[in-house]
């Protein structure tokens, strides 16, 4: 793995203006928000549309798997292939939004714009359809590792070509390794380009070689296994996208280029616990690898500090006010009845766990916060209710700009 | 176990495997996911193929789909064909073909292991979220697809023992936060009523501990020492941070009562550790907890 504390630098040492999240959101067209699961991305992404939105721009959400009281509140019961727009009135209930300003959400059903790009790249209906039709094609739209990445990202370049809307924020799905977003249409072409199931696909111009006997008899081996019905719906599936492949690594290409162009910006969504700290580094690391640069820093449920307390003198003064004699607390703060003593006891200790607890977080953000160099950070507290409607996600927002 | 990311499935595991390591068992942790935290929370680098001991009756190791195929070929006379089947990637397009192909290779391992009597108790730190219920699901899958063969025979014996509760259970694992309580739920009937497993008692990690007395602290109590120097707090710090704990606790019982009305398994709540990573010390306060819940449970309850 390669060092990223010099290597977030791309664009930011290139010169751009020294970016804050408020003007990534005015000056950028794509957001991608990536990060682990269980941090809050989905509800980053949406803070961050409707901030836009806010702010006079036209703004498109791309939600992947949303918690459901979050996908009611944008609208979003069921998968759909096209950003539906979502009332002013809904998250503008005060008007005091820039006007202008349009929002959209889409929930990303994967499999459907999977057949789309078939669709697309047929060269006619009937190469599509014998696609559409093949099992294993199916395997590959709908349970395929990878293909959920690949298809996040299809559907961001999709929006972006229409030139509808001036600012998409993508959630990526919460998958352990940033390697699969990233790698997703490279590991489908991987999958296209399979040597030995090329060669068998392939006989006739490839003469009786001894690749393609051993490849047969590989196959064979492979049938006894799982059965040949299996293998002949490879096979099909082969043929049937033979000359396909070219466009397809044409489209991942092109997205790539413009996911690392000045107009997309990535932003790294965290929470202060270690494991997803190391997540986060992760991601962080593997983005730097692609030349792509991290922007800003969203930490979610930061627990509050208390400034001046100090962990080892409250655990002390709790000390100090109680004698513990086997079963019994007794007093020593000769001025508090006993009641009173054990309660001022007991928020010293708590104080001091808080605090450490803060000590922690700070410590976990500090290491990723130095990895990744100078970018927008932002902390949004631990919030005393899940955020699931316009209200909460605008507080979200404010934290956020 | 079984829960989804960053409720602390591999913590639990690991804390599980140390509670019946201390009631006298013979634990072997699999890990089917490549990286995970499991090793650092005994203090040991991290894990291969082959076993290692964590600590004394308690040994892991992990589980590719990959290896898993290596094996099964080399011991179905394949061994010709085994490595160049995984390295050349043509697992990559059979495992696509036939969907769960890897679930259970892997599962078919975990199975062999278990006929093999190798520890009492066998613990697999399950995929994290969704994939849990699609790995659980891969066998009755596969034997819906596959219609001949050794792996239809593979699938057959895993469904066997996935769906008997004397040999099989899953333990699932949360927060007690309105969004994994939600999913839990959902994860729950799944796995019960389209994959036909056996559900233990629920792990509620994450708990935090109520502080004696801290409940009647949210008054301002009058302390000489309380003057805000000096690392000390004030009294107005002290009652603020009391309450954004009972306010913490509060919601949380909240989340566990939601579940508890949902769902109608036996809970174990694992306590919040304020101070410090997990490591060693961490997984055996946390098994204290696992142990104490376990011998809570209510004996009929348990097989």
């Amino acid at each position: 793995m390669t060092d990223a504390g010099a290597g977030g630098g791309g664009r930011a040492a290139a010169g751009a203006e020294s970016a804050s999240i408020a003007s990534i959101l005015r000056t950028r067209r794509v957001v991608v928000c990536c990060g682990t699961g269980g941090v809050g991305k989905t509800t980053t992404a949406a803070a961050l549309a409707i901030q836009g939105a806010r702010d006079g721009r036209h703004a498109v959400v791309v939600t992947i798997d949303p918690a459901k009281r979050l996908a009611q509140t944008l609208g979003l019961e069921q998968l759909s292939n096209t950003a539906h727009e979502i009332d002013r009135t809904l998250w503008d209930v005060d008007d005091t939004a820039v006007a202008g300003g349009r929002l959209h959400a889409l929930m990303l059903d994967a499999e459907s714009t999977f057949d789309d790009l078939v669709r697309q790249y047929a060269h006619d209906e009937d190469q599509a359809s014998r696609i559409l039709g093949n099992g294993f094609y199916r395997n590959i739209a709908g349970s395929l590792s990878g293909t959920q990445e690949y298809m996040a990202m299809e559907k961001l370049y999709e929006l972006h070509a229409t030139g509808s809307f001036d600012l998409i924020v993508v959630d990526t799905p919460p998958t352990r390794h940033a390697l699969d977003f990233l790698d997703a249409p490279r590991r489908l072409t991987r999958l296209l380009d399979n040597r030995i199931f090329r060669l068998l696909m392939t006989p006739a111009r490839a003469g009786f070689r001894v690749g393609t006997v051993a490849a047969q008899a590989f196959l064979r081996t492979i049938a006894r296994v799982v059965g040949t019905e299996v293998i002949d719906d490879v096979l099909a599936f082969f043929r049937a996208f033979e000359g396909m492949e070219e466009g397809f690594r044409t489209r991942a290409n092109e997205m790539l280029a413009l996911l690392g162009s000045d107009e997309s910006a990535f932003v790294l969504v965290t929470s202060p616990r270690h494991d997803a700290v190391v997540e986060a580094t992760y991601f962080a690391d593997r983005l730097a690898e692609g030349s792509l640069a991290v922007e800003a820093l969203v930490v979610n449920r930061v627990h509050p500090r208390y400034p001046g307390a100090r962990p080892d003198v409250l655990r002390a003064r709790a000390d100090q006010l109680l004698v513990v004699d086997g079963e019994d607390v007794g007093e020593v703060a000769s001025n508090l009845d006993r009641g009173a003593a054990l309660a001022l006891a007991a928020q010293y200790e708590n104080l001091a766990d808080l605090e450490e607890l803060a000590i922690r977080e700070e410590r976990e953000l500090r290491g990723l916060e130095q990895r990744i160099g100078t970018v927008a950070v932002a902390h949004v507290p631990e919030l005393a209710h899940d955020v699931h409607d316009f209200d909460a996600l605008r507080a979200v927002a404010h934290h956020l700009v | 176990m079984a829960g989804k990311g960053g409720v602390g499935k591999t913590t639990v595991t690991a804390a599980m495997s140390v509670a019946a390591a201390r009631a006298g068992m013979s634990v072997l942790i699999v890990e089917v996911e490549g990286k995970s935290g499991l090793a650092a929370c005994f203090g040991h680098p991290p894990l291969a193929y082959a076993e290692a001991e964590l600590r004394p009756g308690v040994r892991a190791r992990t589980l590719t789909p990959d290896d898993a195929l290596v094996e099964y070929l080399e011991d179905h006379g394949l061994r010709r064909i085994s490595r160049r089947l995984a390295s050349s990637g043509a697992l990559e397009v059979v495992a696509t073909a036939v969907p769960g192909m890897k679930d259970i290779l892997v599962l078919g391992k975990v199975k062999q292991l278990e006929r093999g009597g190798v520890a009492d108790l066998i613990l697999i730190d399950a995929p994290a979220a969704g994939h849990a219920v699609s790995f659980l699901l891969s066998a009755q899958g596969l034997l819906d697809a596959v219609r001949v063969g050794p792996i239809r025979k593979q699938a057959a014996d895993v469904v066997e023992l996935l769906t008997d509760p004397a040999r099989c259970q899953v333990m699932l694992v949360t927060l007690p936060e309105e969004t994994p309580v939600t999913e839990l739920v959902e994860t729950a009937f799944q796995i019960e009523d389209r994959a036909g497993l056996a559900l233990g008692p629920v792990v509620v990690n994450g708990c935090v501990p109520s502080i004696a007395g801290l409940d009647t602290a949210t008054v301002t109590l009058p302390d000489p020492h309380t003057n805000g120097t000096d690392g000390d707090a004030t009294a107005a710090t002290l009652a603020a941070a009391a309450r954004f704990r009972l306010d913490l606790e509060r919601r949380q019982q909240e989340q566990c009562d939601r579940l508890a009305h949902a769902l109608p398994l036996p809970q174990i709540r694992l306590p919040f550790l304020f101070t410090a990573d997990i490591g060693p010390a961490e997984i055996d306060t946390l098994a204290d907890a696992l142990a104490g819940g376990i011998d809570a449970l209510d004996p009929v309850a348990q097989p």
